[in-house]
């Protein structure tokens, strides 16, 4: 059933793989994110109690929730590596923790900016924000580890644990608002049953979250292509495919020779 | 369209400092992102054509040295069957 995922695990596959997806992701992104993005601060109706202060929702939703599920992606991947030793999972990995950083990045400092007006504070030390800044230094330290070693399998495999035992804050940051009762309103969108919102302010956020998606997934493609080129640098197909075609004629030539 | 002039659309309802540095700061962190990924890109593919480079570089040296070493050997192999011959000369 899951046989056709086998070729994937082959770096040259997936490298040609996400090649041809990149352009298709660029076109989405770039349609989605700018019909979303200008609905939600033209078009999109002000709150009526946060009045235009609101529009922020718009970018700190989606960068919260892709702040999680890149966690949640990298996870997947970092147990995939561990348990099975597949190679690209590393790549993977190692690939998407600096744009699920940015992201968790933005949530907090969107957030800060949404505080000031809306609480009085930038900051204060509430369950949900303490522990998506926790997130964020998970992603550093993930990061970092990624860096610290010159052997990639040794980096992998500390980044990895790192990202397992980390993954223990993900229920506590999205539960953070219901299992303490502090400043954060609880979930908007994610919530089952009645929509919490009208449909005039759903659409916008829908096709700027979906905007957000195919952005992080063309970094995400740039950064894993980057990893799989520079750990099978020495590999028969790397060399042949960064050779430019006129140079190529003058190596079989010497290989002749 | 929720506001009257353009104007309006800046001052975001009094609201235009936390609206615009949400904004701006999220467009800012997302550009450096994808800038600093396409570069650690081409950086990497930089890396290995220098290397291909040089290991090409190495094996024509290496080949270079080859012939030289066996000309070498080619002379002295010359003179080595002339002292030979010599000694049965003599």
């Amino acid at each position: 059933m899951w046989k056709w995922l086998h070729p994937y695990a082959n770096p040259e596959v997936t490298y040609h793989f996400t090649g041809k997806l990149m352009p298709w992701f660029s076109v989405l992104a770039a349609t989605f994110l700018s019909i979303g993005l200008v609905w939600a601060l033209v078009f999109a109706p002000a709150d009526y109690q946060q009045g235009e202060s609101f529009r922020i929702f718009y970018i700190h939703v989606p960068a919260a929730m892709f702040s999680m599920s890149i966690y949640f992606a990298m996870a997947i991947a970092a147990f995939c590596s561990l348990v099975w030793q597949f190679k690209l999972s590393d790549a993977a990995a190692s690939a998407m923790a600096p744009v699920g950083a940015t992201f968790t990045a933005i949530a907090l400092i969107t957030g800060a900016a949404w505080g000031k007006p809306m609480w009085g504070t930038w900051w204060i030390w509430d369950a949900r924000l303490t522990s998506e800044l926790i997130l964020l230094f998970l992603y550093l330290g993930v990061m970092a580890l990624h860096n610290a070693f010159e052997d990639k399998n040794v980096a992998g495999k500390a980044a990895g644990i790192l990202t397992l035992v980390g993954s223990i804050n993900l229920p506590i940051i999205k539960y953070s608002v219901e299992w303490w009762n502090t400043l954060h309103q609880g979930a908007t969108v994610s919530k089952l049953g009645k929509p919490s919102m009208t449909a005039e302010m759903f659409w916008p956020f829908l096709i700027s979250f979906l905007g957000f998606a195919f952005l992080i997934s063309i970094i995400i493609c740039i950064r894993f292509r980057t990893e799989i080129l520079s750990r099978n640098s020495m590999r028969p197909w790397v060399k042949k495919l960064l050779l430019p075609p006129k140079k190529s004629v003058e190596t079989s030539l010497l290989g002749d020779k | 369209m929720q506001f009257d002039s353009f104007s309006a659309f800046l001052n975001m309802g009094g609201y235009a400092f936390y609206v615009w540095l949400s904004y701006g700061v999220s467009a800012l962190l997302l550009i450096i992102l994808v800038v600093v990924s396409n570069n650690q890109n081409k950086a990497v593919i930089q890396r290995i054509l220098v290397r291909q480079k040089r290991e090409k570089r190495l094996r024509i040296a290496a080949q270079q040295q080859v012939e030289d070493a066996s000309s070498v050997n080619q002379t002295e192999d010359n003179i080595k069957n002339r002292n030979d011959s010599n000694e049965v000369s003599s």
